[in-house]
């Protein structure tokens, strides 16, 4: 009950991404690789912002010099058949 | 695969706006969005528009939204809806998946992005529990769906969107118990504010939300008092009994399909983080690719009407549908109205800020594109 969430998609606790934070990760593709924050369904849509805050305070950098996170598609959550039918559809072309 | 001259993604003020005045023009336009009815956020703006009267003040934002879509129609612009665009690929190739069951290819020559904004989060204890939500989510859930979020409720955020849904979570007939703004002074329009005032609620400044309590849902919050440095004060928390928690903390621009595309970014704080660079046609940075309203800069629907206008004018002339002349003018017709709705005491930080923007936007630009 003391656990404060920050990525609701994977269950990413504050704690964790500190301790990410202190074993070395200082860029959000880093914090991403070391605890999955932002790589659940909504694909950081609400923790982004969050995750980068941690970030900025821990390391003490200023939040406009925080690497940010890479983006793939796709930017929503589909289903993987779908993923399919997308990739045939480009090799048509 | 569907080709097409021009793909709006997002039907809501900017995207409507872009749409109406590039068809207008003779553009072939397919407008694109993941809900199941176009408009955005304006069907749940029930509350009467600020700004000039050019500027649609007096009227409510679900009128304007019903005036847009009758525009739209008239103009018999093409539009998707339940429509998600996944992904965008070589700067013109939209990945599109529709009604969640089929993937399609929308070749475009030029793309308007006008995907809006989503609510930011703030985490303390507790606040994964149901009945935590955004004071958007609650205003979508009583005007749009008729379905009231709780019947005690506490507002964490005192500006515009927090005061505004705080009224009309009381007019739905839930009980606001209080508004919290963690700065020392509030933050919404006078006339917003002082109407929830006047219905007896209590606003804490300087305090924000410690934790919240409940085992399957809120059940109560504890607040606490914060300092200059915005610190917590130990000592100063208590307990309220409440149901449901609205965040109303700012917005966050939907930027992910910028950045797939490759545009740049400016960290711009006063208009929501990182941001499209954009110049004074809203162009981005990638040669066919456009931005409009919140996803250029979090502001009001307003600006953001204005802005898509631009956009639609800007790819007008771009494929050959409108003079540079004619697009001069409208253009800077629309950018006086631009600057009048950013001027005064609320809007003067967003007009520096994106004064900035556009400066910035006009050397990148320059070297990226001619």
């Amino acid at each position: 009950m003391c656990d404060e969430l920050i990525c609701r998609c994977e269950e990413v606790s504050r704690e964790e991404i500190e301790a990410a934070i202190t074993d070395g990760a200082v860029t959000m593709n880093e914090v991403k690789r070391f605890t999955r924050a932002g790589m659940g369904l909504c694909q950081g849509r609400t923790c982004r912002r969050l995750v980068e805050r941690i970030l900025s305070e821990k390391t003490n950098t200023p939040l406009s010099e925080i690497q940010t996170s890479s983006y793939r598609q796709p930017v929503r959550p589909v289903r993987s058949d779908l993923i399919q039918e997308y990739n045939n559809l480009e090799e048509e072309q | 695969m569907i080709e097409i001259e021009l793909a709006i993604v997002g039907a809501g003020p900017a995207g409507l706006s872009a749409a109406i005045e590039a068809r207008r023009a003779g553009v072939d336009v397919l407008l694109i969005d993941e809900n199941a009815r176009p408009g955005g956020q304006l069907f749940k703006q029930i509350h009467k528009f600020f700004g000039s009267r050019a500027h649609k003040a007096g009227i409510r934002g679900m009128n304007i939204g019903t005036e847009l879509l009758q525009e739209s129609e008239k103009f018999g612009i093409k539009t998707w809806l339940n429509g998600e665009v996944c992904g965008i690929e070589d700067g013109h190739n939209l990945w599109v998946v529709r009604n969640r069951e089929k993937s399609e290819i929308v070749r475009a020559k030029k793309i308007i992005l006008a995907t809006g904004a989503t609510e930011n989060a703030v985490t303390f204890p507790g606040w994964d529990l149901p009945g935590v939500m955004g004071a958007g989510a609650a205003q979508t859930m009583i005007n749009v769906n008729r379905v009231l979020p709780g019947k005690k409720v506490i507002m964490l955020g005192s500006g515009n969107v927090g005061v505004i849904v705080a009224y009309q979570l009381l007019q739905a007939g839930a009980e606001v118990v209080a508004v919290l703004e963690a700065a020392p002074r509030l933050g919404g329009y006078g006339v917003h504010t002082a109407k929830v005032c006047r219905a007896g609620v209590p606003f804490y400044v300087s305090h924000t939300i410690k934790r919240a309590f409940g085992t399957d849902h809120v059940e109560a919050v504890e607040i606490v008092k914060l300092d200059s440095s915005f610190k917590q004060i130990p000592g100063t928390e208590h307990v309220i009994e409440v149901d449901t928690i609205c965040l109303a903390t700012g917005l966050t621009p939907l930027t992910e399909l910028a950045w797939l595309a490759g545009c740049k970014f400016n960290f711009v704080p006063a208009l929501g983080g990182h941001l499209p660079i954009h110049d004074d046609k809203m162009h981005s940075t990638q040669n066919d690719i456009f931005i409009a309203g919140d996803i250029s800069g979090i502001e009001e629907a307003s600006t953001a009407m204005e802005e898509g206008r631009l956009a639609g004018i800007n790819v007008a002339t771009e494929l050959g549908y409108i003079t540079k002349e004619e697009a001069d003018a409208r253009s800077q017709e629309i950018w006086d109205n631009l600057n009048t709705l950013r001027s005064g005491y609320f809007g003067q930080k967003r007009r520096d800020a994106k004064d900035s923007m556009l400066q910035n936007g006009k050397e990148v630009i320059k070297w990226n594109i001619h």
